[in-house]
């Protein structure tokens, strides 16, 4: 029997650290492991004894690349337990900080992470040699993204100004105009963007996802909708426990999460948009429309191009806000603790964000449960690894571990998220 | 011929990544420092990574399990000059909060099998381990003193970093006092300044994720903290965040344990 093994024992451009091992034999892969060796830090235990209204800066500490997300969903979740809806211009500026999020990481990981697969360099600064204009527009396009942040929270990570119940202080509307013009010009590299990365080669392979996200009310998903897949899934967040469970594997300080009954599934991008295409801004629709994009895309390869268009809706979106934009009476809903539990899921960049926390009367935590994205993805880049990989055996050790490396990236894994993440190791036998 | 870059390499320990991600998030600056250094290990940017020695190490990250103790030790031995940016590395980080608690029972909280989980009973700042040359605060640090960090590096001088408390930089912004305006609590007057005062910019209480200043009176300011309302769970709890232990903070939160 042939035995080859793969070894991958730090995983570059991801966030946090992981490793991954990809056995075969004969010809045909028979495990592949993500090992998550990011150390745990333990933010559910020490949630526990805290104020309601502290969760959203804790929380944000749990990743340095999507902290907006990690904010999202503990407001969320707290005014849930509460029995609180924050609506109108609050709701609208959620949304906006939101945008920045999605256009800040979704351009990290496109011009920086993702896009050197595509091109043959080890990293954007090696690109920047060979493709300076391209990396500067990228710069350039990541950099309103963490101005929108920075404008509405204070900074782009860890941003002070979101709580539960609204912000500290909400911007007048002449405070986001110049925001606007920085916007109208992210539109167009962003547009330039979805026609650069769907120039890409893309292998020609296809996974039968379960694709699970929000589903918006005629809306984008970012904060508000149901969470429902392509295969008859709906429900609200309040029933998230009931449909999905996680269990831990001895190779990953992560835990997997799976639905009940059926195994893994896929949040993220390609799930967004496989459930949401319809509610795009037209010229994200049109966008997506002349890069070759159906309706649903089970390429994982390809979510570059989705992660492209959803900057471009984002940006699309950024500028309706701030163009209907009218300034709240208040800054926040004053709202009083009572033992209560919440729940809810937000639309973190790389994929859903699930929270609930069990509340005393004193508005004290008494049990956190978060369930971030990579936790749901991990299980389905295992078998994107063990499906793609059989055709892969052919080539020398180098470009194979490239090619699983790759396989990973395409779900933009947050590593430091998940542990609660990368070496390769490929064992082909002999 | 060529000039010869000095070497730069970035290590993560346990952290969010958000230190690291502020170099990237220097999109004015970044293609200019890659030009001056040579960015020799840089995981989250690039696959490409150059051998030690290295002329300036930055470490984000505090050290959690027997692994990085190790490890932390082997960075320091390659590295001309090792500065740690942000509170994980400075002070421990959020995860220090296990520093007060008993780890078993927070692995038990999170896993189902405690015991697959390897780490130790504490998470401690880098110069707990090994000599570190400067150390740069902030959750996270701030952009403009870690572009700041790399020019003093790349002219041979000291960093200018003031260690002046919040307070200052409120003067200096024309802020009203949050605490005397408001009777908003605030840790200004403790905490280390680089922020830029942004919390009370934004009507709310510093909440202390520099760190503590250089010698803070921190007794006093729980004095005027309590007559504002906190009781001592509150004051507590306040001490205990990003930088729970850094020693000021760490003493004055364990003077309010109940």
């Amino acid at each position: 029997m042939k035995v080859r093994t793969i070894k991958v024992d730090q995983l570059a451009r991801v966030e946090g650290e992981g490793a991954l091992r990809v056995v075969a034999r004969d010809g045909v892969v028979q495990s592949a492991e993500l090992n998550i060796f990011e150390p745990p830090r333990f933010f559910e235990a020490f949630l526990r004894d805290r104020m309601f209204t502290e969760a959203p800066d804790i929380t944000a500490r749990i990743c340095g690349i999507c902290p907006v997300a990690y904010q999202m969903s503990a407001v969320h979740a707290m005014e849930n337990a509460l029995g609180v809806v924050v609506d109108g211009p609050l709701r609208e500026l959620r949304r906006l900080i939101y945008c920045g999020e999605w256009i800040e990481s979704h351009t990290l990981h496109v011009y920086m992470l993702h896009a050197p697969d595509f091109l043959g360099y080890e990293g954007a600064i090696e690109m920047a040699r060979d493709h300076a204009d391209i990396v500067r527009r990228g710069l350039d396009l990541k950099k309103v993204g963490n101005s929108i942040i920075a404008l509405l929270g204070g900074r782009e990570i860890h941003p002070i100004n979101v709580r539960v119940g609204g912000f500290y202080r909400t911007p007048r509307k002449r405070e986001l105009q110049p925001l606007a013009e920085d916007l109208k010009r992210a539109r167009d590299q962003a547009l330039a963007t979805v026609r650069w990365t769907a120039g890409f080669d893309f292998p020609d392979v296809d996974r039968d996802y379960e694709f699970v996200a929000l589903r918006g009310d005629g809306e984008y998903p970012f904060s508000d909708g149901r969470i429902a897949s392509n295969r008859g899934l709906d429900i609200s967040a309040v029933e998230y426990d009931e449909h999905f469970e996680e269990s831990q594997v001895e190779h990953s300080t992560a835990l997997h999460a799976h639905l009940k009954a059926r195994g893994p599934y896929l949040t993220g991008p390609l799930a967004r948009y496989a459930l949401n295409s319809a509610s795009l801004s037209p010229l994200a629709r049109e966008a997506a429309q002349e890069a070759g994009l159906e309706r649903v895309c089970a390429n994982p390869f390809r979510s570059i191009i989705i992660r492209a268009v959803e900057v471009l809706y984002a940006c699309d979106e950024a500028l309706r806000i701030i163009d209907e934009y009218e300034e709240p009476e208040r800054p926040a809903i004053e709202i009083e603790p009572r033992a209560s539990t919440g729940f809810a899921a937000t639309e973190a960049p790389r994929g859903m964000l699930y929270h609930r926390y069990q509340l005393n009367a004193d508005g004290k935590i008494a049990d956190a449960r978060i369930v971030p994205p990579t936790s749901q993805n991990q299980p389905s880049i295992e078998e994107d690894l063990k499906t793609f990989a059989t055709a892969w055996l052919d080539l020398p050790d180098e470009a194979l571990r490239h090619r699983c490396e790759q396989t990973i990236r395409n779900h933009d894994p947050c590593i430091s998220c998940a542990t609660h993440f990368l070496r390769l190791e490929i064992d082909r036998g002999g | 011929m060529a000039r010869i870059r000095p070497k730069l390499a970035l290590w993560k320990f346990a952290s969010c990544d958000g230190c690291q991600l502020s170099l990237l998030d220097c999109e004015d600056e970044l293609l200019t420092v890659a030009g001056e250094v040579e960015i020799a290990y840089f995981l989250e940017a690039t696959r490409a990574t150059v051998e030690g020695p290295y002329d300036l190490s930055l470490v984000e990250g505090s050290v959690t399990t027997p692994h990085d103790a190790m490890r932390i030790q082997e960075i320091r031995k390659k590295s001309r000059l090792l500065m740690t940016i942000g509170a994980c590395a400075t002070s421990g980080g959020i995860q220090a909060l296990r520093n007060f608690a008993d780890v078993r029972e927070y692995a038990a909280i999170v896993y189902a099998r405690p015991d697959y989980i390897q780490t130790l009973a504490t998470s401690t700042a880098i110069a707990e381990h090994v000599k570190v040359d400067f150390e740069l605060r902030g959750c996270p640090i701030s952009t403009r003193q870690l572009v700041e960090v790399i020019s003093a590096f790349l002219a041979g001088r000291k960093p200018q970093t003031p260690p002046h408390s919040v307070c200052v930089e409120c003067k200096i912004a024309g802020n009203l006092c949050v605490m005397v305006g408001h009777g908003t609590p605030c840790l200004g007057p403790v905490t280390h300044a680089g922020c830029g005062a942004l919390c009370p910019s934004y009507n709310r209480g510093c909440y202390g994720c520099y760190g503590p200043m250089e010698t803070p009176n921190a007794p006093s300011l729980s004095a005027w903290l309590s007559k504002l309302g906190m009781d001592d769970d509150a004051l507590k709890r306040v001490y205990r965040t990003f930088n729970a232990n850094a020693d000021a903070f760490r003493k004055e939160s364990e003077r309010h344990e109940g």
